[in-house]
């Protein structure tokens, strides 16, 4: 446990003492603000929807390239370098150093998460916001940010590349989150099988206001099997 | 030999990536308070050997045991008692020498009630006071390498593995590095590993010296410099006359000096000298005969010395066919 916190703590400070995390928050925060006020006033309803509910050019999306980023030097330049090296002749599991990077990455983006509140507050402020959806909206965001962590440091861990990192684990997230959208175009049974994997669809339902425990499944299996793979594929290394 | 005695075993190791064999079929073992050079072309299979030693890469057969527990089964608790410089030092270069000791610290659990005291210690043993606050991607290569030991010795382990502690620094850098790794091998176990000949010679009881992935020689210094035939004594002398008349003659008279066995002529140093090279009989030392002879002569003696048999002759030979170049 103290190992994950000793991981966690040293990234954490890698991205605050670098202008990543600023650049994160930031960007996230001016495209997701501009992506809810620009609709608010057109639709002159004290509602949240744009916010949390994914669309093809939505703050979830922005989020799907942003965890991409954040994640694609978390193993790979460790291994490009070297210290990856030094990292496991010390005694630390492999499992230890995987998730104290994503309680890293997730951290970083749960504080993105965290300055929209003001945003949240700006609305109330300015009608009467049914609070269920908010609270069920940012409970789904911090589900999807951590499936796609998740995705990203495995990605991460299958090359020495940082770029090919970003690509591969951008095309991933992309397809699961834009296969809710295409859905309509493929054969109609695997339509539902499309749907249900997309990271999109769970997102939807809980930016309704329905904390359903199917979705709240398929955000953890993703991303409890993404960190599995990704120690599985620190441990090959030793092979 | 009490087992306890012997704080790092390896038995039948082995190694192979896609296309080689790094490391054959490799046994040998070090003795607790041992300081043991591995040495080897580039390319013999010296940083496989560590890896595997060290918990990084799973031997393909075989086992590596560090105090009698099994690398590959008991990887953490093994890995406890040693520390390990990696090549090159790789080390986080956007973090600051302190907080990257403070991160070493935390993963090696140090008591968080000593920690501070111990860092300090380690930090002045290795003469890092000066850069504590400086990120460790701006130091020189030679403060990066006592980075690298601090991070080695922060949890004070039996057994230090170095690989290639001086490889890319200045002569200067060389010298204090040995100088620490020998302060070092007082009280711990060390094995490093190098291509540099006279590091070995400078620095460790034993050396093993690795080639193809095979051990081929396990011995002391001293043993591997012997050499089978005796020593080699190099003599330069003033020619009193033609030189190649003079040569021939004094090859002679060398020939019948007291313990002296084979005489060959060599280049001298310019300005109508000669050099010779003559190779003691056994174990004789003609030296103070050869003085006399000169004496005798009047022979203008203007060099003589006792060559030892070097180690890169021995290594050279142990390790020939190789087809990789080395230093």
């Amino acid at each position: 446990m103290n190992n994950i916190i000793a991981i966690t703590k040293r990234e954490l400070r890698g991205y605050f003492d670098s202008p990543v995390a600023y650049i994160v928050v930031v960007v996230f925060l001016l495209v997701s603000g501009w992506m809810l006020f620009s609709s608010l006033f057109i639709m002159g309803r004290a509602d949240l929807r744009p916010f949390f509910s994914p669309s093809p050019f939505s703050p979830s999306m922005l989020l799907v390239i942003l965890s991409a980023a954040i994640t694609m030097r978390l193993v790979a330049e460790e291994r490009k370098s070297g210290t990856l090296e030094m990292l496991t002749t010390m005694p630390i599991k492999d499992s230890e150093v995987v998730l104290g990077k994503f309680l890293a990455g997730l951290g970083l983006l749960a504080s993105a998460l965290l300055f929209t509140a003001a945003y949240v507050l700006t609305v109330a402020a300015l009608g009467d916001l049914d609070w269920g959806p908010v609270i069920s909206g940012y409970l789904g965001l911090l589900l999807f940010s951590g499936a796609l962590v998740a995705m990203g440091i495995m990605c991460s861990t299958w090359t020495s590349n940082q770029i090919v990192a970003f690509i591969v684990s951008f095309i991933l997230g992309a397809g699961l989150y834009y296969i809710y959208w295409l859905q309509f175009f493929l054969p109609e049974f695997i339509a539902p099988i499309a749907e249900y994997i997309s990271v999109s669809f769970h997102l939807d339902n809980m930016a309704r206001g329905v904390i359903d425990s199917r979705d709240v499944l398929y955000y953890l299996t993703i991303t409890g099997g993404s960190l599995f793979l990704a120690v599985r594929s620190l441990e090959q290394q030793h092979a | 030999m009490a087992e306890s005695q012997v704080l790092v075993e390896a038995q039948g190791l082995a190694k192979r990536f896609a296309d080689f064999e790094a490391v054959k079929d490799l046994s040998f073992s070090v003795k607790r308070g041992e300081v043991v050079g591995i040495l080897g072309p580039n390319g013999a299979g010296k940083t496989t050997t560590m890896r595997m030693l060290t918990g990084y890469l799973e031997p393909n057969s075989g086992k590596a045991c560090i105090g009698g527990l099994d690398v590959s089964k008991e990887r953490l608790k093994a890995q406890r008692m040693l520390g390990y410089l990696p090549e090159n030092a790789p080390l986080y270069d956007e973090m600051m020498v302190v907080d990257y000791l403070r991160f070493v610290a935390e993963i090696r659990q140090l008591d968080p009630a000593t920690r501070q005291q111990k860092l300090r210690t380690i930090c002045e043993r290795c003469g890092l006071m000066d850069v504590l606050g400086k990120d460790v991607g701006h130091l020189s290569k030679g403060y990066r390498q006592r980075v690298g030991l601090a991070q080695a010795l922060l949890h004070d382990p039996d057994l230090l593995i170095l690989d290639e502690p001086t490889s890319g620094l200045d002569p200067n850098q060389i010298i204090e590095i040995r100088k620490l790794i020998k302060e070092l091998g007082q009280d711990k176990t060390v094995l490093l590993s190098t291509h540099i000949l006279p590091e070995v010679q400078a620095t460790c009881d034993r050396i093993l010296i690795i080639s193809n992935g095979k051990l081929v020689a396990d011995d002391t210094p001293e043993a591997l410099t012997a050499g089978e035939s005796g020593a080699v004594i190099q003599v330069v002398v003033k020619s009193a006359g033609a030189l190649e008349q003079e040569a021939a003659r004094l090859r002679e008279l060398f020939e019948k000096v007291k313990g002296v066995g084979r005489v060959e002529s060599q280049e001298g140093e310019g300005n109508g000298t000669l050099g010779f090279r003559l190779t003691a009989q056994g174990n004789s030392d003609p030296r103070a005969e050869l003085f006399g002879c000169a004496v005798e002569h009047e022979l203008v003696l203007l060099n003589m010395n006792k060559e030892r048999v070097s180690l890169e002759d021995t290594f050279r030979s142990l390790t020939l066919g190789e087809g990789e170049s080395h230093e």
